[in-house]
């Protein structure tokens, strides 16, 4: 057996989860299962008005209450600045409104915190928060984004006049107007991208925890970010030192975005946790989530599509109104700025291409990224444009698609609206092996056989790309993004031979133990079992921006492994100084260093650790201890790609749709663990799919949250959540080491558009051109029958 | 104040509770038993699923006093003499969790169908959890789990 032999590979291996022991046994830490000593419980006073002044407020009963210990309110939080609004719109003026701690003088939203109880546990904070008593002088409220930007319309912050968050554009106006203008086919359509609520299973809170004598806080958070969450909370919200706040992320259920934000709980329980000396919790229930933590999408949009009568698309002209909620939220201009607007022209060469944003406040909960963040709008406007153009020149989607995508010798591609170029790509084959999957030449007969019989069915196809790795540093900064976007490592070797590494990205999810260790182990050369990865406590771990953007992976990931290669740089050093040979001849493979021609000679990454620990016998100037860190910071974003399709049936006399195939076919660059990869995949198809069919989140006009449970906001079951048939190609990306994309949000950005052009085909015999979403019974009923 | 005496996961406890307590609030904050989790506030998600004398319930949908004389089974008291359930262990083998937050109730509630339906369909799996939600897997891999489990049950019974 040679040296190379020894050790299979792990990457590229479905390796089952190591997180997971712990979690199918109940043994999982989230942030509810958290007791402390001493610790009293939150509950909030939320205001049942969408935008009010507070004219009173009178805490006495509650006081008065047996095991309350305090009611507060926003003014005595005045000492503590508002959250930061921490990604701005580039190159254009910004408004910023972000939320305090709680309300003061006015609420904005249904459930705007006006006062907070704080009690020795939940049920008496609960029936004490009951008896605060709260005079509001209601004001007229707007919940659409466009209305809001209207004149007349109510004027939510003075400090945003017309409600206007910020005005944005990117791409070439005049060469869109000319295409437009001189095109042999224009497609014009209205295209509404409704409101979504994440719904992580786990909602939302924090614990905060004062150490009176260093002045010094632990705060543990339902986050997908801490290290950003301690730096804007002491440098921003407190006015004290970063070295004053520990913050740590326990096992967290699911964020899909909405917890990458810093949100007021964090703030008032670390303010009430200082005030009364005794740690303090806040944990969300899901009504509460549901009024008052982001919301994604909810775009308003005009669009303009120009082509020739062979399809050839020569133009696009987007107008967007994009509802920003009550308040600014962390990173909620970026989302639809430049990671909408910037890739609006999808896989396709469009010469002329322009999109202007309008972001607005109004009476609603707060807007920011949920999975996909901009990418799904994006793409689900370009995927609904170009199907719209094909079918107006009765040109097959697929073939409209193929005469317009970017090509594989264009890539890195620069599509002319402010992006990075595009790294890899090459679209066709994952569109032709969808197709070949979804049997499409033969549905196509058995389509046109079945509409003779009264049967609608229906194929939609969706051919997407997305930018992920979200970085460089430098690039983010000119889009606004008020900080940097590289992430770090730590990998060391311990006496024993035992691996520790950690991360500042945040799994939520994600398996990053398990694809990281498999990375580690097949890098280094060591046992998996003898890699530990560890995350999610700012104490022990180096900084990082966080998991979110399908970057963990592509940055985090790349930043362990370049720590690994810094570790092997030095252990060959060591080597050759061991076994008295050149470091020139030193070759480090499967976990051994040998001398090149001398495989017999060598040392193991195990007795190389241990030397270095002991450090009896180093080279001249060597440091003890095999311990190295490294900063990533990516020359490009990756942009993974692929195409789905997804095949109905729409019951004409009932409007209901059956979905009968989901096809994907995502191309993620290399694949580490392709287990975890399909699980993402599916998760993401579901959440997609679930836009087109099922979810919305509903305002009246008067900004009451008519799906403010899960009764009513129609999370999907297993039942209404078709079997997904996946497959892949593989780009590598050229921008990392690793060859990888990412491949959190790619089902998500890829799905909804998938379901609804398939739907709008099956509808195609009743001149349905375009539907909004959801796609309900009641929606497709009426376009059936014209009412 | 109410006295119970519940058997949760085989020990027996006398405690003394309000009558409003719920069971999901007595077993995570009384007795400690955190892997019952809590998802929402309309009994939707299925978080909180245990066993009350051998039938599957969301415990946030009864009180602590409702459950006096009882026998209940946690995803704490699933695995036996230190091997896991096939329900465990085919959600390890099969991917069919993420975060792990809908786990704990996803699978209380599939142990309660299988004993129900030994050899469930696909859809049957499908329809017999619509009362637990989980936003993570688009549940492919959590049908997968439950014909891992059922196929591993049935050929365990085979050779008994």
């Amino acid at each position: 057996m040679t040296a190379t032999e020894m050790k299979e590979r792990l990457v590229g291996r479905a390796l089952k989860r190591r997180e997971d022991p712990k979690l199918i046994t109940g043994h999982g830490n989230y942030l509810d299962d958290i007791k402390l000593p001493g610790m009293l419980h939150i509950a909030l006073v939320r205001s049942p008005h969408a935008h009010a002044k507070i004219i009173s407020i009178d805490a006495s009963k509650a006081l008065a209450m047996p095991g309350v210990v305090a009611v507060f309110t926003g003014k005595d939080m005045l000492d503590i600045n508002p959250m930061p609004a921490a990604w701005q719109a580039a190159g254009v003026k910004n408004y910023p409104v972000p939320p305090r701690a709680l309300a003061v003088d006015k609420v904005a939203l249904v459930g705007d915190p006006v006062a907070m109880v704080v009690a020795e546990n939940r049920y008496i904070a609960r029936d004490a928060a009951d008896l605060v008593e709260v005079e509001y002088e209601p004001l007229p409220a707007v919940v659409d984004a466009r209305k809001a930007v209207e004149p007349g319309a109510p004027q939510i912050h003075e400090a945003a006049p017309n409600n206007i968050v910020f005005e944005w554009e990117c791409g070439n106006k005049a060469a869109a107007d000319a295409a437009i203008a001189s095109a042999e086919v224009v497609v014009k359509e209205e295209i509404i991208n409704q409101r979504l609520i994440p719904t992580p299973m786990e909602t939302r809170g924090s614990i905060a925890r004062y150490d009176a004598a260093t002045g010094e806080w632990t705060v543990w958070m339902t986050s997908q970010a801490p290290h950003v969450h301690r730096l804007l909370l002491t440098a921003f919200v407190f006015g004290v030192p970063e070295t004053k706040l520990r913050c740590i992320a326990p096992n967290v259920g699911g964020g899909f975005g909405q917890k990458i934000f810093c949100y007021n709980d964090m703030a008032f329980t670390m303010w009430a946790a200082r005030k009364l000396g005794r740690p303090v919790k806040f944990v969300e229930d899901r009504s509460e989530n549901y009024k008052y933590s982001t919301h994604g999408r909810d775009h308003i949009t005009e669009a303009e599509l120009a082509g020739t009568r062979d399809g050839k698309i020569t133009g696009l002209r987007v107008k967007t109104w994009a509802n920003i909620g009550a308040y600014f939220s962390t990173v909620a201009a970026g989302i639809p700025t430049t990671l909408y607007g910037r890739i609006i022209t999808g896989v396709y060469k469009i010469p002329a291409a322009y999109v202007h944003v309008t972001g607005a406040y109004t009476n609603t909960a707060m807007v920011d990224a949920y999975r996909g963040a901009g990418r799904p709008e994006a793409s689900y406007l370009i995927e609904r444009m170009v199907d719209r153009f094909a079918a107006e020149i009765g040109m097959d989607p697929a073939e409209v698609r193929r005469k317009n995508f970017i090509q594989p010798e264009d890539f890195p591609y620069d599509n002319g609206l402010g992006l990075l170029p595009y790294d890899s790509g090459n679209y066709e084959p994952a569109l032709n092996k969808a197709l070949e999957i979804a049997g499409y030449a033969e549905f196509r007969k058995q389509q046109a056989e079945l509409r003779k019989q009264g049967r609608y069915l229906g194929i939609g196809i969706s051919s997407y790309v997305e930018i992920c790795g979200i970085a460089p540093s430098a690039w983010m900064g000119g889009q606004g993004w008020g900080a940097g976007l590289w992430e770090s490592a730590n990998v060391r070797v311990h006496l024993t031979g035992k691996v520790v590494v950690t991360t500042g990205s945040l799994p939520h999810g994600q398996g990053l133990e398990t694809t990281f260790a498999q990375i580690v182990a097949d890098e280094l050369g060591v046992p998996y079992e003898d890699v530990e990865i560890q995350w999610g406590d700012t104490q022990g771990t180096p900084f990082g921006y966080g998991t979110y953007g399908s970057r963990s992976l592509a940055v985090g990931g790349v930043a362990i492994k370049r720590s690994v290669d810094k570790i092997k740089e030095k252990a060959r050093k060591l080597a050759a100084h061991l076994l008295e040979a050149n470091e020139a001849d030193i070759v480090f493979e499967n976990g051994r260093a040998y001398v090149k021609g001398s495989p017999d000679k060598g040392k193991t990454i195990g007795e190389l650790a241990a030397a270095a620990a002991v450090a009896y016998n180093l080279p001249p100037g060597m440091e003890p201890f095999l311990d190295e860190t490294s900063y990533y910071d990516p020359p490009n974003c990756t942009f993974p790609f692929g195409t789905h399709v997804s095949i109905v049936e729409v019951d004409p006399e009932t409007g209901h749709v059956k979905l009968l195939r989901y096809i994907a076919v995502d191309d993620c660059g290399n694949q580490i663990n392709p287990l975890i990869v399909e699980g993402q995949i599916h998760g993401g198809i579901a959440q997609g799919l679930a836009q087109a069919l099922y979810e919305g989140a509903v305002y009246n006009e008067d900004g009451q949250l008519l799906t403010g449970t899960l009764m009513d906001y129609a999370v999907p079951t297993a039942a209404m959540v078709p079997h997904i048939e996946t497959d892949h190609t593989v780009t590598p990306s050229p921008v990392n080491p690793l060859g990888v994309k990412g491949a959190g949000e790619a089902g998500t950005i890829a799905s909804a558009q998938c379901v609804m052009n398939a739907i709008i085909d099956a509808l195609a015999p009743f001149g349905v051109k375009h539907l909004q979403m959801p796609s309900t019974p009641e929606r497709i009923w009426r376009a059936i029958h014209g009412k | 104040m109410t006295t119970i005496t519940v058997t949760v996961n085989g020990v027996r406890y006398t405690s003394e509770v309000e009558p409003r307590l719920l069971l999901v609030h007595y077993l995570r904050e009384h007795l400690n038993l955190t892997g019952t989790h809590i998802g929402c506030d309309t009994s939707q998600c299925g978080a909180c699923v245990v066993h009350i004398n051998g039938d599957s319930v969301k415990s946030c949908t009864i009180l602590a006093v409702q459950c006096d004389g009882a026998e209940i089974t946690t995803i704490e008291g699933l695995a036996s003499n230190g091997q896991l359930h096939p329900l465990q262990e085919g959600f390890w083998e099969k991917h069919g969790l993420q975060c792990g937050f809908c786990t704990p109730g996803m699978i209380m509630a599939a142990a309660d169908l299988l004993k129900r339906n030994p050899n469930p369909t696909e859809d049957e799996i499908r329809h017999g959890l619509e009362g637990n939600l989980c936003r993570c897997t688009g549940y492919e891999n959590i049908v997968r789990a439950v014909r891992y489990a059922a196929e591993k049950m049935a050929a365990a019974q085979a050779a008994d």
